[in-house]
């Protein structure tokens, strides 16, 4: 049985006088793609954001390979070897994409450049635009640079919160090639309303609804469960 | 969204159309009077730079509104003041070698005691506040008052004679027209100030976390980096920059007195807001701006000399509402 990476037990949290998560449990193996989906507002980009540390949770443990993370900051979190990227991506518009790149790496050293270079040769879109500011560059190589960033160093686990968002078809394809390699190397976390995106890289699955999970298994029995897909993600049949 | 780069064809008509403005008062004085106001105002400018750059760096980066970079200013102001008294005899020196070596042992001295300042600022009264402007004002409100009043302590409550080393002191004649030597002093210095800031910002990794922090600070903490460590280390260079443009300008002035920052503070906030927050080269143009139009506007018609400030910032802001270059955040 693969080794548990990430285990999230009954985190709360608040964001002013909202509580958002309401006890949210989940883990997250070793060679897989854990996929968080749900509706809007379920918590499920709260869920990451806590994870990192950006929002303190009010109660309950998260463990990063046994070791208890939900007390410390978002930059020792970041150097356990944890990425992420966020919803808005959080690229640096007025940093060219080779600055974005070196702001993100942790170390310069011969295992980061073999990173780099093996990320460049997986989203070659960066190394064309290498000295631009990373403003000008589409929504889809936006995503790339967040994701390469997120990679750069040794990532054990990454975060990625919606990636598919406002995003062409034919990029939601490279990406989905893209998070395909990435699992060889590192666990991943999707949050995702995407369901087609979803259902091509995840593994297994956890449906949160109202800041707590309300379903979870293997990805391939949410893709057969039209009755859940139709209540929690608003599929119809049609649609499929 | 608002639109944060000026198209090129803008960017020539803008810089075309400020030529033109700044040509404009030769039409209501003599050219040498005009090149005398000229060297006058890029001075003053390249002093406010340095007030502004470090209240541009604070605010654009820890989206704080500093009210204690004024004393910042006055602080550098005083720690010069007794440096030269200290070492006055290198100050009354026949010898450029030791009247520039006292000068540079002053702004060391100032960025050292006023950057421990900014230190004790930022840890103990700024980090209780991050996220709340209302307290920001407040706090750093309070924290001007008792600086203040420690310069009071310290120095006395009275306005004090500013030593100037002897090479600064005199003009230089070229070409019939007299230059004072100070104001091309200050020009050079503020000019080597903003190359130096220029390149820490763009060519070490610490100038690069600086920058994507003013963008998005919480992604430079999700990447492992200390962002309240970069915050101390730029608010204590914030007001080591504040400390040297107060030592600048007490020595353009021949005078130290405990309120000085007040007046500059305002000027300052005024050069953040026409350059954007968060940029060096906005800082530096908005501070020309300002300087000279300061200079131009105080000869022909006084009473106005303030106000054509505030009326250039209304009018940038109602035209750019994110100032000339703003970061990109």
């Amino acid at each position: 049985m693969s080794e548990t990476i990430l285990k999230s037990d009954a985190i709360h949290t608040f964001i002013g006088q909202h509580h958002i998560l309401q006890g949210v449990s989940f883990e997250a193996k070793a060679d897989a793609v854990t996929v968080l989906i749900g509706r809007n507002g379920a918590g499920k980009s709260t869920t990451l954001k806590t994870i990192m540390g950006l929002l303190p949770a009010s109660d309950g443990k998260i463990l990063f390979k046994g070791q208890e993370i939900q007390s410390r900051k978002p930059y020792d979190i970041a150097r356990l070897g944890i990425g992420f990227v966020p919803e808005h991506m959080g690229i640096f518009a007025d940093l060219t994409v080779e600055e974005n790149m070196q702001v993100a790496m942790l170390r310069e050293d011969a295992a980061t450049t073999e990173r780099l270079e093996r990320i460049l040769s997986m989203f070659t879109a960066l190394k064309d635009f290498w000295r631009a500011k990373a403003g000008i560059l589409s929504g889809g190589q936006k995503q790339m640079l967040a994701i390469a960033r997120a990679i750069v160093n040794d990532t054990a686990l990454l975060l990625i919160d919606e990636p598919t968002k406002g995003l062409a078809p034919i990029i939601i394809n490279a990406l989905i090639d893209a998070i395909n390699q990435i699992k060889q190397h590192s666990v991943v976390v999707l949050v995702e309303q995407n369901f087609y995106m979803a259902s091509s890289v995840g593994d297994h699955f956890y449906i949160l609804d109202d800041g707590k999970v309300v379903h979870s298994g293997a990805m391939e029995d949410l893709v057969q469960n039209q009755e859940l897909q139709s209540k929690y993600l608003g599929i119809s049949k049609a649609d499929g | 969204m608002v639109q944060t780069t000026l198209k090129p064809w803008g960017l020539k008509l803008a810089i075309g159309g400020a030529i033109v403005l700044y040509l404009l008062p030769l039409l209501g004085m003599d050219l040498k009077t005009y090149l005398t106001l000229t060297i006058a105002g890029l001075a003053m400018g390249m002093m406010l730079f340095l007030v502004a750059s470090g209240l541009s760096l604070i605010f654009g980066l820890m989206d704080v509104i500093n009210f204690a970079h004024g004393v910042c200013f006055a602080w550098g102001a005083y720690v010069a003041f007794s440096t030269f008294r200290a070492l006055n005899k290198w100050v009354t020196a026949d010898s450029v070698f030791y009247n520039f070596l006292i000068f540079f042992i002053a702004i060391a001295a100032a960025i050292v005691v006023v950057g421990l300042i900014g230190v004790i600022i930022e840890r103990f009264l700024v980090r209780r506040v991050y996220g709340s402007h209302l307290f920001q004002i407040l706090i750093t409100f309070g924290g001007m008052v008792v600086l203040t009043e420690f310069i009071r302590i310290l120095w006395g409550p009275n306005d004090e004679v500013m030593p100037v080393p002897r090479t600064f002191r005199g003009n230089w004649d070229i070409f019939d027209i007299i230059v004072l030597r100070y104001p091309i002093i200050s020009i050079v210095i503020g000019l080597l100030v903003y190359g130096a800031l220029q390149l820490v910002l763009k060519k070490t990794k610490v100038g690069k976390i600086v920058r994507a922090g003013v963008e998005d600070p919480d992604m430079v903490q999700a990447m492992g980096h200390n962002i309240f460590l970069f915050f101390t280390v730029v608010f204590a260079a914030g007001a080591g920059l504040a400390a040297v443009g107060g030592l600048a300008m007490a020595i353009f002035n021949v005078q130290v007195y405990p309120d000085m920052g007040d007046a500059y503070l305002i000027f300052a906030f005024i050069v953040v807001i026409i350059g954007g927050l968060g940029s060096i080269t906005g800082s530096l143009v908005g501070a020309l701006i300002v300087g000279l139009s300061y200079n131009y506007v105080a000869y022909l018609l006084p009473p106005l000399a303030v106000g054509v400030n505030i009326l250039i910032m209304v009018i940038i802001l109602l035209i750019r509402p994110t100032g000339l270059f703003p970061a990109g955040k």
